[in-house]
This record gives C-alpha cells, structure tokens and sequence, in this order.
C-alpha cells in the first residue's frame, strides 16, 4: 500500500439540525450534526428509535430540508433531491405490476434513459446477488430477501457513486438478514460506492462499517464515531474476533449510559 | 428479442385468470337453472294462481310476444344507465385526482361531497323533474349521481395510496411530476378505481329504473309500472329480469376492463381467494 491515497469527501455535514413543528409543538429530531463521509467508505449509523437517523438519510438525499446547517455531496451543497445516488428502504417498494427485470429498469425510465441497452448489466446484477433466475418473476411470487435483493439492484443500475441504506434488512427475518450482510459486504467490495447505511442493530453496524456513527435520541445527536478496523472480507466469521466483541461492548454501553438500553432489573 | 419486459407471465397470468373465471361461473350457471326448474315445478305442483307467481315457461311465451316494445323500452332504460355512469366517471375521476392532489381542494371540496353523499339521492329524483322535466336529463341525472359517490370516494382513496418510500425514490431519479403519475401513482391507484367503479356499475341500473319510476313515458321502469297496474304479473318478471340481465352486463363490462387492465392485480386477488377457499 504504497500508492498515496487521496480521501476525497462524498459527504460534508455541517451542522445540520432538523426541527419538526406540528400546532404549537416543536420536536427536535437532529441537533448539530457534524460528518464526514469519504469516498468509497462504508459508515453504519446505529442508533434507537426516533434518533433522526432516517431524517438525517433523508436530509443527504435531499428529500427534506434541514432547519440548520448544510450538506455537501461531492463539493455540491444539497438544495432538491438528489440524483447522483441509489436508495433502499427498510421496505422493497417494488410496483407489483412490474416484473424483478422491470422494476430494476424502472430507475433508468424515470431517469429519461433508454432501459434496453442497460438489460445485460441488470441480468448481471440480479444474478450477482442470486436473482437470476427470477428476472420475469413478479414481486408478489418473491420472498421478503428477494424483493429487497431486487431494490438494492434497482439502486445499483445507473451506477451511482452514493448507496443510501434506510434498515434494509430491518423487515427480514434473523438468518435472511445475516445471508444479506454477507452478501452486501460482497458486493460493496465489488463496486466500491459510498455507502451509508441505517440500522437499529449493533451487531450489524459493526459487522459492516469501516466506521459506525453511534446517535442517541431525543435530540438526535452523534455520540461517538468508531473506527471498526476488521479486516475484509469480514463474512460470517468476524463475529469471534475480539474487535467485534470490543465494539460491540462499546457501543453498549454508551447506549446502557445514555438509558437507551437497561442492564438487569434490581 | 429486444423487449425490455418479457411479456411470457403476464400472458400466462391473465389465461389462467379466464380460466378459473370460466371455471367459477360454470357452477353459478349450473345454479341458475336448477333454479328455473325448481321455480317451474313448485309452480305447478302447488297450481298458484298465475297473477302471483307466473311459471318462467309462462314469463318467457309472454315476453317474446311483446319482444319489440320492450326490447325498445330497455334500449331507452341502456342508454340512461351508460350515458348517467359514463358521465359519473368523466366527472369523478378527474375531480377525485385534483382532490387528492391539492390541499385547498380536499380542505374545501372533499367535506361537501362527503356530506352530499349523506343525502339519500333517490329523494331527490322528484326535484330533477320539476328542473328538467319528463326527458332524458332527469334520468340522466340521478344515475350519474348515484354512481358518481362511490367512483370519486374510491379514486381519491386510490391516488391518496401510494406508498411514500416509493414516491421518495421516485425523487432521487429527477423524475417529472408528470412521469411519476402516470407509471407510479395511476397504476397504483387502478385497483382501488376499478372497485368504486363496480360498485357505480351496480348503482347504475337501479338508479335508472326509479328515475323512470318518478315520471316518464317510455322505459322498463316505466313498463313495469303499467303492467304491475295491469296486475300482468308474467311481464313484471320478463322486465325484472331484462333489468338485471342489463345491470349485469355493464357490471361485467366494467369487470372485463379490469381484468385487462391490471391483470397483476385480478390474478393476485383470485389467487387470495383461492385460498381463502
């Protein structure tokens, strides 16, 4: 590793804040938020319920505005929605009527593209994470795994530089979601996009970030910022080394700390 | 070989759906006439009086020797029924979309057609004579407001459906206003449509018949009247049944529509119900 690496920024956030007003009520969903994501990195955001991490994705994609502060993707300050990015959700969001192949190219008709020469390259993507098979199936005949398989595909299609992850396998029962994180770390080492990825499960951040962004609720606000450092591929045994224990244990315990999670009841 | 979307399933999906909808309504065919027969058995069996419970042998031989005149009053009861509930879908349609689409609309409108929807229509037929007189206008009107309430409640609820997270990444796409309704949020909408429009459907020929009941000199509501009067029981049934064969139809039509247009939805639901059976 002699070559010099240039870490450029994908993501600027500048202290942004996000304050949602309902009659005379203020809810203050995300306070001074400061990040930086580089390029190529992979950040986990690991957090409780009603921390404002989904608020915070959709601030990046520009799909909400923000009360404070600013974001950049790549120099750019984020004003509209986003273009330069794929999206997942915790749910599929297929359109039933649509087979897998046709869903996957609905991205590029929206975009105003011609799907044809883009058919190869999605056969491809689907067959990568398992779906060859299935392209003429219909959304309805799939499994929960598959269908979400099928919108990370769509997210892929037109090559984005930026994977924004709203608790993609947050639906998904306990061992699809373990195959699912295998395969994505495959996959993000494969392409090498920016990825950032929100999750309520520790184990998960940890098994998949380069760096996990641990926020607390009620304000949201960063907590701690970890360096993971486990070597890759981490596939499913990553889980012994001492590293995930460590980190793991960390994260805990600020959430033990901050009262979002409770030890043994005296 | 370059179609961007193997049509292969689709075809298949929508076969089998014909399918089993042959297969579902060969036994309701079966029913009807063992009906019939029960009904023309029991009649002379019993020997009832024929001015309560005319034999269907009876209403048939009756019915066609009057084929013309009726079959002309029920031309005039069809055209009142599909120019009412066309007429309800050009206006509920449209307006269900601008409802569901503008805050000022679904503040200022929805509440008054939500209240509207209270009045019991068939009360006001009387009014629409004395407005529009004996014609066609009157009739026209009450089926339209009839079917009108259930297509626009049923198509504000569709288009209102969409799911956000779908729209959401509609939007990283920078797709126009435009592009996004018409492959997203329309066809996302149909189903819900096309149950308000079953349900005007069945509204439709009822709302036609007491139209004509109200004041008019021509149609099957009409000819009904006159030989309920007549106490010409046989030809209340031929008109009763005409009735329904019509109602039956346009509900059919609208059905077949469906079916061909959102084939993934009618599969999907046959598919439920074959379960559920």
């Amino acid at each position: 590793m002699s070559s010099v690496e240039v870490l450029q920024s994908a993501i600027v956030i500048d202290g942004i804040a996000k304050t949602f007003r309902r009659g005379n009520t203020e809810t203050r969903a995300l306070e001074r938020i400061d990040l930086t994501v580089h390029d190529g990195e992979f950040v986990a955001i690991v957090g409780p319920s009603g921390c404002g991490k989904s608020t915070l994705m959709r601030l990046i994609a520009g799909l909400t505005s923000a009360t404070a502060g600013s974001i950049k993707l790549h120099g750019t300050r984020v004003v509209h929605p986003q273009t330069a990015l794929g999206i997942v959700f915790q749910s599929p969001v297929l359109l039933e009527w649509r087979n897998v192949l046709a869903n996957v190219l609905l991205q590029l008709e929206l975009r105003g593209r011609d799907p044809a020469p883009h058919r190869e390259r999605a056969l491809a993507l689907l067959a990568t994470v398992g779906l060859a098979d299935f392209a003429d199936r219909y959304p309805r005949e799939l499994s929960g795994g598959m269908r979400q398989r099928a919108a990370i595909v769509r997210a892929l299609i037109h090559d984005p530089p930026l994977l924004l992850m709203d608790e993609p396998f947050g639906a998904l029962d306990a061992l699809t979601r373990e195959q699912m994180r295998v395969d994505l770390e495959a996959l993000w080492l494969e392409t090498k996009k920016t990825v950032v990825f929100i999750t309520h499960s520790i184990d998960e951040a940890v098994l998949l970030a380069d760096r996990v962004v641990v926020m607390s609720a009620r304000p949201g606000r960063i907590e701690r910022i970890l360096e993971i450092g486990l070597a890759r591929p981490r596939g499913l045994d990553a889980r012994k080394s001492s590293r995930f224990v460590e980190a793991t244990d960390l994260i805990t315990s600020i959430f033990l700390a901050r009262g979002i999670l409770h030890g043994t009841r005296h | 070989m370059s179609d961007v979307a193997p049509v292969g399933t689709v075809a298949d999906a929508r076969e089998s759906a014909l399918g089993a909808w042959f297969r579902k309504r060969g036994g309701a065919i079966v029913a009807f006439i063992a009906l019939f027969v029960a009904w023309e058995l029991a009649v002379r069996v019993t020997g009832i009086k024929e001015y309560l419970l005319p034999p269907p042998s009876r209403v048939y031989t009756e019915f066609m020797k009057r084929f013309d005149p009726v079959m002309a009053s029920a031309w005039v009861t069809t055209r009142e029924i599909v120019a009412g509930y066309l007429l309800a879908i050009v206006v509920s349609v449209p307006l269900a979309l601008w409802i569901a689409y503008s805050r000022f609309m679904e503040n200022a409108v929805y509440p008054v057609i939500v209240f509207l929807q209270i009045i019991p229509k068939i009360a006001v037929a009387p009014l629409f004579i004395i407005w529009f007189g004996f014609g066609f206008a009157p009739k026209l009107l009450v089926v339209f407001l009839l079917s009108f309430f259930p297509i626009i409640v049923s198509s504000i609820a569709g288009f209102k459906s969409v799911d956000p997270d779908i729209m959401d990444f509609a939007r990283t796409t920078g797709a126009s206003q435009w592009k996004m309704f018409a492959m997203i949020r329309l066809p996302q909408a149909l189903p819900q449509i096309f149950t308000g429009l079953k349900v005007g459907a069945a509204l439709a020929a009822t709302a036609a018949v007491v139209a004509e009941f109200v004041a008019s000199d021509k149609g099957l509501g009409y000819l009904l009247l006159q030989y309920n009067g007549n106490l010409d029981t046989p030809m209340v049934f031929a008109t009763i049944i005409l009735l329904s064969l019509i109602g039956l139809a346009v509900y059919y039509t609208v059905e077949l529509i469906e079916r061909f247009t959102i084939p993934w939805h009618v599969s999907q639901r046959l598919t439920a119900e074959e379960t559920l059976a």
